[in-house]
């Protein structure tokens, strides 16, 4: 599928720029804002990204495919994630992790045919004080059990 | 005890409310000061580095070159994403106003026009509060072109937040640096350091969220009162992240040197359930962890911890009690260091991804005793033989929950090895078995 920034985007874009004496550096930036626009970050994405910022192809793919948060394949409208790491762990994390997969039908790093829904079993996201928990898109949803986090799920649509 | 970084103020993050405390005070005193005396003033309040290497924070800045035209770069790093460690988080929530004070001083100090600060991708809220913070700072000309006017001063620079995309080697700050950049997060090799050979080859410091947020009451205050807080050798506050198996998980401001056993029990509420402590990993998942017989007295300092055989890493104290099962618990940890090797090195690279599968072989109850000498093994041959400190990380974690709890290993695994391939096409197996000698 064809990618083209939107033109509203573009102008984000120029005030990036502003931020970094190199056109390279703008590239996190940007992917964040294509990711946006698009939802993934599709080849063409990174293609057209890479026309944009002047950069070689292969380095933008490069970035792209280093860093987690950059979803490399259509996501679902909700991307649950889940933390397992060590502090979640001690307080009842895999209960959660394993029940959210029974609910959805998911296994790590799938997406639900409706597209409702994808799964990702995450690393420590910085809220060990407020263990278990689980983050759906941008938004974290602290001190959880098993039902609360079943509820959480319930509530989205 | 007083708050230096996390002040008890209500609303605090508001920079009206900031400035009706004092804000911004310490940077108007500070460019009435040389740069030379603010560093002075850094280097002998004892203040070190609150990311994990404890390095004394003004002798970091007194590395910066002073007679170079190149341009000078500030690194404000605020990846942290080490399992057990969530406390830059509530200072860019209850606190960024003094953040953004300690970066302007910074910067001022080692002459930085351009600072730049890192925080982690998943912090998405927090993230949009610094920035709102920033722009208030910017709009009452306390930032950018502005505050030449404000401070009376010929002294500008830029603040930018850069927003990292989940990988945790990006905390490593040559790592952090080839991310601004615009580049995969690969460490460095060192030497050229930062402050030869940084950010585009330009000179650059990088400090810790929490470092920087320090630096203002020490100018206000002078580097005496400062260095009167807590343990002489590692002055001042600590944010403790206390997680796991507590009553009150939380973070919590106290002076360097408190006793471990006090933010147990103390300010953490004690373990649930009145259990023993079985382990105790005291500065985030990469540093080695401690036996709950050997907490007694422990100070939570750099070199006290250092003395008991552990290090204060990011102060991200995980408590584990009795009933933990710290096999599975160390497959945990080994699974996250082979997700977060960024594969540049050998040993790293390979060696994360053997000691998981090996753990995952012994947590399945199909280990042998040869195995758990084994991961020592690979962790020995991590350990210092890779371009940065991720190495380390993950080697240490297993080599020291191996040395002080080999009980719990060998109590899953069974006693002989059977050297009878399982699949007949990989015959190599029955020669090439890489156990080597171990002295544990």
């Amino acid at each position: 599928m064809e990618f083209k920034f939107s033109e509203e985007n573009l102008q984000k874009i120029e005030q990036i720029l502003k931020k970094y004496p190199t056109k390279q550096a703008a590239v996190m930036p940007v992917l964040y804002i294509a990711q946006e626009q698009n939802g993934w970050i599709s080849k063409e994405v990174m293609i057209e990204t890479a026309s944009v910022l002047e950069m070689n192809e292969e380095d933008v793919f490069g970035v792209a495919t280093f860093y987690t948060m950059y979803h490399k394949k259509e996501m679902g409208k909700n991307h649950i994630q889940v933390c397992t790491n060590v502090s979640c762990m001690l307080r009842g994390g895999y209960q959660i992790y394993d029940a959210v997969k029974e609910k959805l039908g998911l296994d790590n790093g799938e997406v639900s045919t409706d597209k409702k829904f994808s799964l990702e079993e995450v690393e420590c996201m910085g809220s060990c004080g407020t263990a278990p928990m689980i983050a759906v898109n941008e938004d974290y949803f602290e001190n959880l059990d098993k039902e609360k986090a079943l509820q959480i799920l319930d509530s989205l649509n | 005890m007083e708050k230096i970084v996390l002040p008890e103020i209500e609303n605090f993050h508001q920079l009206d409310v900031y400035l009706q405390n004092g804000g911004y005070e310490a940077a108007k005193s500070a460019f009435k000061q040389t740069t030379d005396q603010i560093i002075d003033t850094v280097k002998k309040s004892g203040l070190r580095g609150r990311g994990g290497a404890a390095f004394s924070a003004g002798l970091k800045w007194s590395f910066m070159p002073k007679n170079n035209d190149k341009p000078k770069y500030l690194c404000v790093n605020g990846d942290e994403s080490e399992p057990g460690s969530f406390k830059d988080r509530q200072i860019l929530e209850r606190n960024p106003h003094q953040l953004i004070e300690g970066t302007i001083i910074a910067c001022y100090a080692i002459g930085a026009k351009s600072a730049y600060i890192y925080v982690r991708g998943e912090y998405h809220k927090w993230i949009k509060l610094l920035q709102k913070a920033l722009d208030d700072a910017y709009e009452k000309g306390f930032v950018g072109e502005k505050m030449k006017e404000t401070f009376a001063t010929d002294f500008m620079c830029n603040i930018y937040v850069h927003k990292g995309a989940g990988a945790y080697i990006c905390g490593e700050e040559s790592a952090l640096m080839n991310s601004i950049e615009g580049q995969r997060g690969y460490p460095r090799i060192k030497p050229p350091f930062p402050a030869q050979n940084g950010l585009w080859g330009n000179p650059t410091t990088i400090n810790n969220v929490e470092t920087i947020t320090n630096i203002p009451p020490i100018i206000k205050k002078g580097w005496e009162w400062f260095s009167a807080i807590g343990e002489p050798k590692h002055p001042g506050t600590i944010l403790f992240g206390v997680s796991g198996h507590v009553n009150n998980p939380g973070v919590f401001e106290l002076p360097s040197g408190t006793l471990l056993t006090d933010i147990i029990y103390k300010y953490a509420g004690g373990v649930i359930g009145d259990k023993k402590i079985k382990c105790v990993i005291p500065g985030g998942s990469s540093m080695p962890p401690l036996r709950g017989d050997q907490l007694e007295g422990v100070k939570m300092d750099a070199e006290s911890l250092k003395a008991v055989g552990s290090a204060i890493g990011t102060g991200g104290v995980m408590v584990m009690d009795e009933d933990t099962d710290l096999v599975r618990v160390l497959a945990r940890i080994a699974k996250f260091y082979y997700h977060e090797s960024c594969g540049q090195c050998t040993p790293c690279r390979e060696g994360t991804g053997w000691m998981l599968k090996i753990l995952n072989r012994i947590v399945r109850g199909e280990g042998t005793k040869k195995d758990i000498d084994l991961l020592v093994t690979i962790a020995k041959n991590i350990e210092g033989n890779t371009v940065c400190a991720l190495g380390d990380a993950a080697a240490w974690p297993v080599k020291f929950m191996i040395e002080r709890f080999r009980v719990e290993f060998e109590a899953i695994v069974k006693d002989e090895v059977s050297l009878e391939p399982k699949n007949k096409v990989h015959s190599m197996r029955k020669t090439a078995n890489p156990i080597a000698p171990v002295q544990v």
